[in-house]
């Protein structure tokens, strides 16, 4: 059982919880994720570790709810319990170890970038970090971004930062100076794009990719995404890959596979679901 | 002494193809004690030899015969640490069965059945067997998986009084029992009684610890004696066809993990939803994919078909799962191999591309090797693809461990008690032997448990480095 020592919320639907998980907290390291479980009937979810205090034993975790057990989780508060935690799983990032690096997150991929950016300042690496979002609210990490480098701040309205996608600072900062290495991490499309600028740049590009999973293990195979003619398991091969050799349209194909299911789950837990109407009609 | 087997009562074909309940129903005391009286009691028990885990069938038979039923379970037991498990899923048509005197004159005695009654028997009587508490030794074990070659050498240590840790990388302890073998084929229930029953005896079980993550074996030596290393096949093996990707296509692995362990056949009560395919091929013959293409049915498929390379005389599953399968109007589409997955626009599953095959000379496993009939290719309409063709070795324990020595495959090389080429580091079940059968992973967890008690006992006796961990 894993205390939840500290929650914020931040932005409309993701959420921070700081975790109780010593030994995770201990060895965990950039790029790594864990298997959080809730209860018995709950989905089992994988969350990137966005940062850990071994001091006092936790982990961060930041949540995009999004179906019915991300729901749960975020609902949950000070003082509760998360059943399962499990991990730390996947490789670590592969790090550059001088240089300048340039860090783009997109939405809730900002806090998988946290880590990425805070292991390469402590290397010596010349951090800068491109992160976006819808709107001014959206935009999440920007303070914990510039302990470790310049921050550039992207919204898609204008609300905030300068106006436009996260490639569009990107081009003009690979285009101004030497970026030995990009680790870009988002929606499957913000990665692509990203993937696809540097490709054309030859700049080597890192991405963190979220597939579908069930144990995190390399036990399900659910997790399979295609790069180039090879098929890897993001949960024992990854989570981080080539992103020049990543087949996104593949990704984001299977990422849409049980879409009809997390509505119609979404639906029942909120007791707006006709089948389940009808079953308790009928007991 | 009457001749006929006893048949075992099963759910009706029909019913049962629509619920998850068990299939087989047990046999009544009387069916039980005329079966039982069915063994020859030979001087020479070839049986026993024909047992992974080499129990004394003839004795407990005996002993259930004169009513003695808990000194029959107590002898069961002692032989053997999971009998309600294997009595449910041993081939004992080629083990104890095979060699028995009876069946050369018509049916050998059912041991399963009578294993399966007498470890029942246990589970509701627990009280009526005597509790023996061992004199501890002081010596610490840790054991890297809760699967069945885990669970048998967990409780083999916790008898010779050692202090056994469990680790468990899922949530819920019970490896391929618990996420791998349905409902229908053996109860949860009983898997959860089977480790309640070790954690009574002094097991301790730490679940969600990922050895190879969380902690790696050198670390797990500076706190442990011994460890034993059953941490399981690992990786699924997919047929490396076109389209594998398309929205549809599980590993078997998968589509029972997400039905066994995370319940998805009651979704929306549970979170973690399946795709109810009303056309499934399952790719693959052996009791993992007749687990697959069973489950498929009672989920609703109204066509669950088997694709296979061979004939039902190769099929590699237990005879009873092939037999259950066909009553409950399984198809078989033998001689057939997937060469491309079809999928529509959306890139969801519609069928595979299949070549006919015909058997040709025997290969190095005595099987005799399909071959393709060119130009026969069709299209064999699916909307859900399990792909059951074996897995190969997990590497997350074994890159952490440089020491280990494996083979080319990646597995574990151990001896044949277990030993690995690192002292008090043992290993058994799927990991060494690749995708094997449940009673050979308990036979390595009972080997190397006396293996490892046989090494305990040559440490000097305040070994533990780790006495304050």
């Amino acid at each position: 059982m894993h205390r939840i020592l500290a929650k914020q919320t931040l932005s409309p639907n993701v959420t921070r919880l700081d975790v109780h998980a010593p030994r995770i907290a201990q060895i965990r390291q950039a790029g790594q994720f864990v298997i959080v479980h809730l209860s018995e009937n709950a989905e089992r979810i994988p969350l990137t570790v966005a940062d850990s205090n071994s001091e006092t034993g936790t982990i961060t975790l930041v949540i995009q709810a999004v179906g019915k057990s991300t729901n749960e989780l975020v609902a949950l508060n000070v003082g509760d319990f998360i059943r399962d935690v499990a991990g730390p799983l996947g490789h670590p990032t592969e790090m550059i170890e001088r240089g300048h690096a340039l860090c783009i997150g997109g939405g809730v991929g900002t806090a998988v970038v946290h880590p990425i950016a805070q292991g390469l300042k402590q290397r010596g690496v010349q951090v800068t970090s491109v992160i976006g979002g819808r709107s001014k609210e959206w935009v999440i990490f920007e303070k914990e971004l510039e302990r470790y480098g310049k921050v550039v701040v992207c919204t898609d309205d204008g609300s905030y930062g300068r106006k436009g996608f996260v490639t569009d600072a990107a081009r003009e900062i690979l285009a101004a100076g030497k970026v030995e290495i990009v680790y870009a991490v988002g929606p499957v499309p913000m990665m692509r794009a990203v993937a696809n600028l540097t490709r054309g740049l030859g700049v080597r590009t890192i991405v963190s990719l979220n597939p579908v999973m069930i144990d995190g293990t390399g036990m399900c195979g659910g997790c399979r995404v295609s790069l180039g003619s090879e098929t890897k398991f993001a949960c024992v091969d990854g989570p981080e890959f080539d992103g020049h050799l990543v087949n996104f349209d593949e990704l984001q194909d299977r990422l849409s596979t049980y879409r009809e299911f997390e509505q119609r789950s979404i639906a029942c837990a909120n007791g707006t679901c006709r089948m389940e109407k009808a079953a308790a009609a009928n007991a | 002494m009457q001749i006929t087997r006893q048949a075992m009562p099963e759910q009706d074909a029909a019913a049962r193809a629509a619920n998850f309940l068990e299939v087989n129903l047990g046999l009544p005391e009387r069916l039980a004690l005329l079966e039982a009286d069915r063994c020859l009691q030979c001087k020479d028990p070839r049986c026993m030899n024909g047992c992974p885990v080499g129990v004394n069938i003839p004795k407990f038979l005996d002993l259930l015969t004169a009513g003695k039923l808990a000194e029959a379970a107590q002898s069961l037991l002692c032989d053997n640490a999971l009998p309600a498990v294997t009595g449910r899923v041993c081939p004992q048509e080629t083990q104890c069965e095979a060699v028995c005197v009876r069946a050369g004159k018509g049916m050998p005695v059912g041991v399963g059945y009578l294993e399966r009654y007498v470890a029942d028997w246990a589970r509701e009587n627990r009280d009526q067997l005597p509790q023996v508490k061992p004199q501890p030794t002081g010596k610490k074990v840790a054991i890297v998986g809760s699967g069945p070659a885990g669970l048998t050498a967990a409780g083999e240590l916790a008898k010779r009084g050692h202090d056994v840790t469990i680790y468990e990388a899922l949530h819920k302890a019970g490896g391929v029992l618990i996420y791998g073998i349905p409902e229908f084929r053996l109860p949860k229930k009983i898997v959860a009684q089977e480790v309640q029953r070790l954690e009574a005896a002094g097991v301790k079980i730490e679940c969600n610890v990922i050895i190879g993550r969380t902690y790696t074996i050198p670390e797990l030596q500076e706190k442990f004696d011994a460890i034993f290393i059953a941490n399981g096949a690992g990786l699924p093996v997919f047929m490396n066809v076109p389209g594998e990707n398309f929205k549809g296509v599980y590993s078997a692995n998968e589509y029972l993990t997400r039905i066994n362990l995370m319940a998805a056949y009651d979704f929306p009560r549970s979170d973690t939803p399946v795709l109810n395919g009303q056309r499934v091929a399952v790719v693959g013959g052996g009791n993992v994919a007749m687990d697959a293409v069973r489950t498929a049915k009672r989920l609703g498929a109204k066509e669950a078909m088997i694709v296979y390379r061979r004939t039902h005389d190769e099929l590699p599953a237990r005879a009873e799962e092939v037999h259950h399968a066909e009553q409950e109007g399984i198809q078989f589409e033998f001689l057939t191999a997937p060469i491309e997955v079809i999928g529509n626009d959306k890139r969801w599953v519609t069928g595979m591309k299949c070549q006919k095959m015909k058997l040709g000379e025997p290969d190095s496993s005595g099987r005799r090797r399909p071959e393709v009939i060119p130009g026969s290719e069709f299209i064999l309409d699916c909307d859900v693809v399990v792909v059951a063709i074996g897995t190969k070795a997990n590497p997350l324990l074994t890159a952490t461990c440089p020491d280990l020595k494996l083979n080319k495959w990646g597995n574990i090389v151990a001896d044949e008690n277990g030993a690995t080429s690192i002292p008090g580091v043992f290993a058994g079940g799927d990991i060494v032997r690749g995708a094997a059968t449940v009673i050979l992973a308990m036979g390595d967890g009972k080997k190397s448990a006396q293996a490892m008690d046989n090494y305990l006992a040559e440490l000097p006796k305040s070994v533990s480095l780790c006495a304050a961990v």
